[in-house]
């Protein structure tokens, strides 16, 4: 190699080198920023902003309880949904289908995570939202009554069909993650089990089994996108920040008070108010991240370990 | 060394690019120059045809608006990162303490909010008093057909349904507009919910959707409900909206001519700084839930350029853009307030210059 060629890869890689850095660099400010703006409400409420069911700007009350419940109570109903949905479709491409039906089964798995979330809110306000309360409501109000989480007014509108349009946009998302990891169990143990005479769904038992650690890194990483999803559930949720048993009563999560409220937020407190939540919401996201990747190393160095 | 040159080449173009993108300062000059405005969403449609009709009249102008809230154009005029801000909300004396200066507030259209609700089978417009609103509002007043909203709408099949009130999530100017008359009328609402861009609502009391749109399309799509919205999106969208009871004891409904009414009777009682609410307004067919809307501006105007540009604008918008307020469904000022707001245009200055000089 000749002396000017070492000279344009030692540039080429100092410029990846401020590349990357970027990142490093851009997380380390947000977080810087999102922490000093947040003092005056640290200051204020301290632990309390976490624990306070009160949220009333107009007299400078902030608690945060109802968002991180509503956040919370929304991801899992979300993920309730989702993972059998995903975990069925992503076994039935890998383990079941032939070819010729699971590439258009799989293309249309990946064009749901393509829609934009502001789509998947109009079609929760003119769609799903029309069907909970005229069908799906009635229902369980009248079979499962008795259940507190189906008592209450059914508008359509509230923490139900906030879950359900989240556990629409975090299936495909899902899908194909669970697709890859049950992709990467080596075919040799599917060979082995239905060699020693195991029925096909013995077979998926035991692949299931050893993809159960990249399973649940897909369903971690769902959970981080129903956790920071905004638009679509400001869409559908009712935006009220209440506390209530009832699935069918309006809710408000984390993602969607800083959507509906930074533009106006124009009191210290309020905006500080708003971005510790933006912090608490960050946090979260970034452990659930952080696991997630974990378990998707683990899998995958028990799999090259062999 | 070619490697090398190329890199050094590239880094160079993208800092040129870089550059080329920063924000140009309009020099005081003869040059083009740009208006910067930010704030209420509420006027957005009269004040983008504004701009765009006087954009076809001044070639050499360009004004852009970009509608963040009212809340944000305050913080946008105050902080000088716009030119000239907008609100619905006439500001806070201790928010007008923070100007660096004399702050203007020049009011240029009035609207109405008006209550959209979502009734089968109910033709003929609903008729709401302030106190049946404010006991929808405050959960009290909880069916349709209960005996207060039937006693206001004689012949009126009302649903035997829950009422489903819906409300702003966000902050908004309408909200300021909306919870400032019930307060006026309602002790009660007054106590427990108050005026406020974004009050305390009462827990369990409703839904909370973002935006004029947002309040709109869960009204549309939801029967039972009732919400509040910008004149404007219940005309565009084709919803209904009631006729409510003002001062003079009348069901009115919200016309431009009775948006102006209301205007009209409190004409001679505005103060010298605008700053006016006109929600509740005496006269006979006043629509009491309506509002001015002002563009907020530094008398005095650090760029002689830019304020000329903008006191000619404003000349402009109020005499000769008038005529796009109807179609928008948006009422022109009366008489009498446009010739305090003439003045008041008047005193803009730049160091000590006045800056209109007869267009």
């Amino acid at each position: 190699m000749s002396k000017t060629g070492t000279i344009g890869d030692s540039v080429f890689r100092t410029i990846l080198i401020i590349f990357a850095a970027t990142i490093l660099v851009i997380v380390a400010a947000m977080i810087a920023m999102m922490v000093q703006n947040s003092i005056p409400t640290i200051r204020e409420f301290g632990f309390g902003f976490l624990t306070g069911s009160r949220w009333l700007p107009a007299s400078d009350i902030y608690g945060a309880l109802p968002f991180i419940y509503g956040t919370i109570v929304s991801s899992l109903i979300a993920l309730i949904l989702a993972v059998p949905l995903s975990l069925g479709i992503a076994i039935f491409l890998v383990e079941q289908a032939p070819a010729r039906i699971a590439r258009p089964i799989a293309f249309m798995v990946e064009l749901l995570a393509a829609i934009p979330s502001v789509v998947y809110g109009l079609w929760g306000i003119f769609v799903l939202a029309p069907f909970i309360r005229v069908y799906l409501g009635p229902f369980l109000q009248n079979y499962f009554g008795f259940i507190p989480l189906f008592q209450g007014r059914l508008t359509g509108i509230g923490m139900l069909t906030g879950g359900i349009i989240m556990a629409l946009m975090v299936t495909p998302i899902v899908t194909a993650v669970v697709r890859d990891v049950l992709e990467v169990v080596p075919t040799a143990q599917r060979e082995a089990a239905l060699a020693l005479g195991a029925t096909k769904w013995e077979t998926t038992v035991i692949v299931l089994g050893n993809a159960a650690s990249g399973i649940a890194g897909a369903v971690v990483l769902g959970l981080g996108r129903a956790l920071g999803e905004t638009m679509a559930v400001t869409m559908v949720i009712g935006n009220s920040p209440q506390i209530s048993a009832s699935l069918f009563e309006p809710a408000y999560t984390i993602a969607s008070v800083l959507a509906a409220n930074f533009a106006e937020a124009t009191d210290k407190l309020y905006m500080s108010a708003l971005i510790e939540m933006g912090l608490v919401l960050f946090l979260v996201t970034f452990i659930v991240n952080a696991l997630a990747k974990l378990l998707v190393l683990r899998v995958a160095k028990r799999q090259t370990g062999h | 060394m070619k490697n090398l040159k190329i890199t050094v080449l590239f880094l160079l173009s993208v800092a040129l690019v870089a550059a080329g993108c920063s924000p140009e300062s309009t020099g005081s000059g003869g040059g083009p120059v740009g208006l910067q405005g930010a704030g209420a969403s509420f006027p957005k449609p009269i004040y983008e045809k504004w701009m765009n009709e006087y954009g076809k009249i001044k070639k050499d102008i360009r004004i852009d608006y970009q509608s963040v809230g009212s809340g944000a154009g305050q913080k946008a005029i105050l902080s000088g990162t716009a030119d000239f801000g907008a609100s619905d909300d006439p500001m806070k004396d201790e928010d007008l303490k923070k100007a660096d200066g004399d702050l203007l507030h020049i009011p240029t259209v009035l609207g109405a909010v008006v209550l959209t609700y979502n009734l089968e089978g109910v033709k003929e417009p609903l008729k709401l008093t302030p106190d049946t609103i404010a006991g929808i509002y405050l959960g009290e007043i909880k069916k349709w057909n209960d005996p207060k909203l039937a006693a206001d709408n004689e012949g009126v099949e009302l649903p035997d349904a829950e009422i489903s009130p819906v409300y702003r999530a966000d902050s908004s100017g309408t909200t300021a507009v909306f919870t400032d008359f019930l307060s006026k009328t309602s002790e009660d609402f007054k106590e427990k919910v108050g005026p406020s861009k974004q009050p305390n609502w009462v827990q369990g009391v409703g839904v909370g959707a973002k935006g004029n749109d947002g309040v709109m399309g869960q009204v549309k799509n939801t029967p039972n409900t009732i919400g509040y919205v910008e004149i404007a999106f219940a005309k565009e969208n084709k919803l209904p909206a009631a006729l409510v009871k003002n001062k003079a004891g009348n069901f009115v409904e919200a016309s431009i001519a009775n948006v102006s009414a209301a205007a009209q009777g409190s004409a001679e009682s505005m103060p010298d700084d605008m700053r006016m609410k006109i929600t509740n307004a005496e006269g006979d067919n006043a629509y009491p839930i309506s509002s001015y809307t002002y563009i907020l501006a530094f008398k005095d105007q650090k760029d002689a350029a830019k304020g000329k540009a903008l006191v000619d604008f404003l000349w402009w918008a109020l005499h000769d853009g008038s005529q796009y307020a109807e179609k928008l469904h948006y009422a022109p000022l009366p008489d009498a307030v446009l010739k305090k707001v003439e003045a008041k245009i008047d005193t803009i200055e730049s160091g000590g210059k006045k800056l209109r000089t007869g267009a």
